[in-house]
């Protein structure tokens, strides 16, 4: 394996990573308000399809991104009204809005564009195209650290640099600002937030509703950045994987991004070989597939590291009377 | 006491949700252009109006009994065991072992054999994410998610690599040997004299299920086991007074759940495909949640509640096959039977004890 095969891994590793950033970022803000939120996955399989239709329907793609977020806010609404205004289970609530968005959006795309499915391809202005960072030509001459910033980060769509400015952002949020406080505190002890005026069930919603806004670009960036239109099941896990990396990143932004960028970065050189020999074992693919998951347990588990996750989780919050 | 009566809450309430679900349902159908009342007669004809339809709804059903019993056993004991479906994976597994590499007589012997492989098979996958709930308090929702994924790639690792016949291509096992394949509904009715269609995959596997249901009642209700199971679900620390050991109910109803959804396999696997072929559980494993939901974790209400995701899925089949309405149409109402029965219970149940009460009040 050369430098460059390595470079164009980790090119690779980063397209992969971002939806399963823009997810875990949106599970983040949902489960530290203590909403747990396992339709990731059904959320951003919503927006995929909304943001293609639309993006091919209109031929803009930032229409289509609009659209993929209104679709994944509007499962978050259905989110919010289950687990939040009716108290019901929250875990149920995301089986139902995962199962809700596979059937829609297959059920829809049939009877829109008559493909099996699918989404008419994209192209033009109705994808995301490359962004090339400024002096990226120049600099690729450079040896070593010039073909990182060409290759690796300059080239990507605008949602991946999102992506990543998310981070900061997030933090900032949580752990800089008066409703990051709010928030991170109602998902610990909703009945001390109360106490002191604050809305509980407004905070819930609104963490709600940002998640919606993130998986909805996660999904957009899925079917007009990483694809170039919608195919049924296209979100293949990925909310589930970001699921598992909210849990690796222990719930924090910054570790968010690094559990996001490792399993990518599997999912990428499983991609590239279909196994990987390391002299003394051969892994297969489908071991690479399942590492996330794997790592995922060992991590719950509590042999290395502990995962606490905040602990007024799944508990829908019934003011005292 | 609560404030409605448990008339009410067994059949009132799940008829209203299941309405609201249908009525979106058929806004859906709507939408994209379609008669939902047609729609509607094109599914009862399918999957009820000949023996044919019969025989593919019960073989579903048969399914669903046992990813609802699944759930419903550790909805008991207040687990939400979500990893059914690569339980059931593991369970085809046990009855693909089972069937292709030990000759069998008879098929009834293959049959028992066959049950014990996928129930412990099942078992086994559900009992390690029992044991790290009980034992390293990590959460059991996801670690069975987890589960479900690392069956799958498992599944296509020894699918592909080992058991996959030479030269095939598409990702499954040999076809089982003759004397395993199991009597169809059909040639068992046809024994007693009663035509039923025999090119269904409705078997024997039936009545295994129904026994399964009985099984749980028992198990449940009548045994120290399941009144141990339903007041640790009841409230924990009060179990643990009581001096029941949380370890051992979390692990040991957990693997009698992962036991019983393992054993959809002697349906699917073995009595249907007769051959193990990747990602044959399709969703079961998740239907099996709204089935526990709608069916209130009562046996009876399972099968009841099976029958009713039986009929949708054969409904939804024969849908996609006379009209333009696509199969899918059945995920979204089952997605819709899921949100409006679990998750926005709370809905309809606020209105109906509402009245409940103002009606006491008067009397």
């Amino acid at each position: 394996m050369d430098y460059f095969t390595i470079l164009q891994i980790v090119d690779s590793a980063l397209r992969l990573a971002t939806p399963l950033l823009f997810a875990c970022l949106a599970g983040l803000f949902s489960e530290r308000a203590g909403i747990f939120d396992i339709g990731l996955e059904g959320k951003m399989l919503g927006a995929a399809f909304f943001s293609a239709a639309t993006a091919f329907a209109t031929g803009s793609v930032w229409l289509g991104l609009l659209a993929g977020i209104g679709a994944s806010l509007a499962l978050s609404a259905i989110h919010g009204l289950a687990s939040i205004t009716f108290r019901g289970n929250q875990l149920i609530s995301g089986v139902a809005i995962n199962f809700l968005a596979s059937g829609l959006t297959v059920l829809i795309g049939l009877s829109w564009f008559k493909l099996g499915g699918q989404t008419p391809a994209l192209s033009g202005a109705a994808r995301f195209s490359g962004v090339d960072l400024p002096f990226a030509e120049a600099l690729s001459g450079v040896p070593l650290i010039g073909p990182i910033y060409s290759e690796v980060l300059s080239g990507h769509t605008i949602l991946v640099y999102v992506a990543l400015l998310c981070v900061p952002l997030s933090w900032y949020v949580l752990y800089r600002t008066r409703f990051g406080l709010r928030l991170r505190a109602v998902g610990e002890n909703p009945a001390a937030v109360d106490t002191a005026g604050i809305s509980v069930i407004g905070l819930r919603y609104s963490a709600i509703l940002i998640a919606g806004v993130l998986c909805g670009l996660a999904g957009a960036y899925l079917a007009t950045g990483l694809g170039a239109s919608f195919v049924r099941e296209m979100t293949a896990g990925r909310g589930f994987i970001a699921l598992a990396a909210l849990i690796f990143a222990k719930w924090r932004p910054w570790y968010a991004l690094y559990a996001t960028f490792l399993f990518g970065l599997l999912e990428a050189v499983s991609n590239r070989y279909p196994s990987v020999d390391l002299g003394f074992v051969t892994l297969p693919s489908q071991f690479m597939q399942a590492l996330p998951y794997i790592l995922t347990v060992v991590i719950l588990a509590g042999f290395v590291g502990k995962a606490i996750p905040p602990r007024a989780g799944g508990q829908p919050y019934v003011k005292e009377r | 006491m609560s404030a409605i009566p448990r008339w009410a809450d067994i059949v009132l309430i799940p008829l209203i949700n299941l309405f609201l679900a249908f009525l979106i349902s058929g806004l859906v159908i709507l939408a994209i252009g379609e008669d939902p009342i047609a729609a509607l007669k094109v599914m009862i004809d399918g999957a009820l109006g000949s023996s044919y339809g019969w025989g593919y709804t019960l073989y579903y059903t048969t399914n669903f009994i046992f990813t609802g019993l699944a759930v419903a056993v550790a909805f008991h004991a207040s687990l939400f065991n979500i990893g059914g479906e690569g339980q059931a994976a593991m369970g085809g597994l046990g009855v693909a072992l089972i069937c292709l590499f030990i000759p069998w007589p008879h098929w009834t012997i293959a049959l028992v054999a066959a049950t014990l492989a996928a129930a412990a098979f099942g078992a086994f996958w559900a009992s390690i994410p029992a044991y790290l709930q009980a034992k390293r308090g990590s959460h059991i929702v996801i670690t069975t998610i987890m589960f479900n994924f690392i069956a799958a790639a498992l599944l296509n690792y020894v699918i592909v690599n080992n058991l996959r016949p030479k030269g095939a291509m598409d990702p499954a096992t040999a076809k089982f040997p003759e004397p395993t394949h199991l009597p169809s509904l059909g040639d068992m009715l046809g024994t007693f004299g009663i035509p039923f269609s025999k090119g269904t995959p409705a078997n024997v596997t039936l009545l295994v299920a129904l026994a399964a249901c009985v099984f749980v009642y028992f198990l449940i209700w009548r045994t120290k086991l399941g009144f141990q199971i339903r007041a640790f679900g009841k409230s924990q620390p009060a179990a643990v007074y009581a001096g029941i050991n949380p370890v051992k109910i979390t692990i040991i109803c957990m693997m009698i759940s992962g036991g019983l959804a393992g054993m959809m396999a002697i349906n699917n696997v073995m009595g249907e495909a007769e051959r193990l072929i990747l990602g044959s559980v399709e969703g079961a494993g998740f239907i099996g949640i709204a089935v526990a939901l709608m069916g209130r974790s009562h046996p009876i209400g399972i099968v009841l509640a099976a029958l009713l995701f039986g009929f949708l899925a054969q409904g939804g089949a024969e849908l996609s096959l006379w009209t333009s309405v696509p199969r899918e149409l059945v995920t979204v109402i089952q997605a819709l039977v899921i949100l409006f029965t679990g998750a926005l219970d709370g809905m309809v149940r606020a209105p109906v004890e509402r009245v409940f009460l103002a009606l006491r009040r008067e009397a």
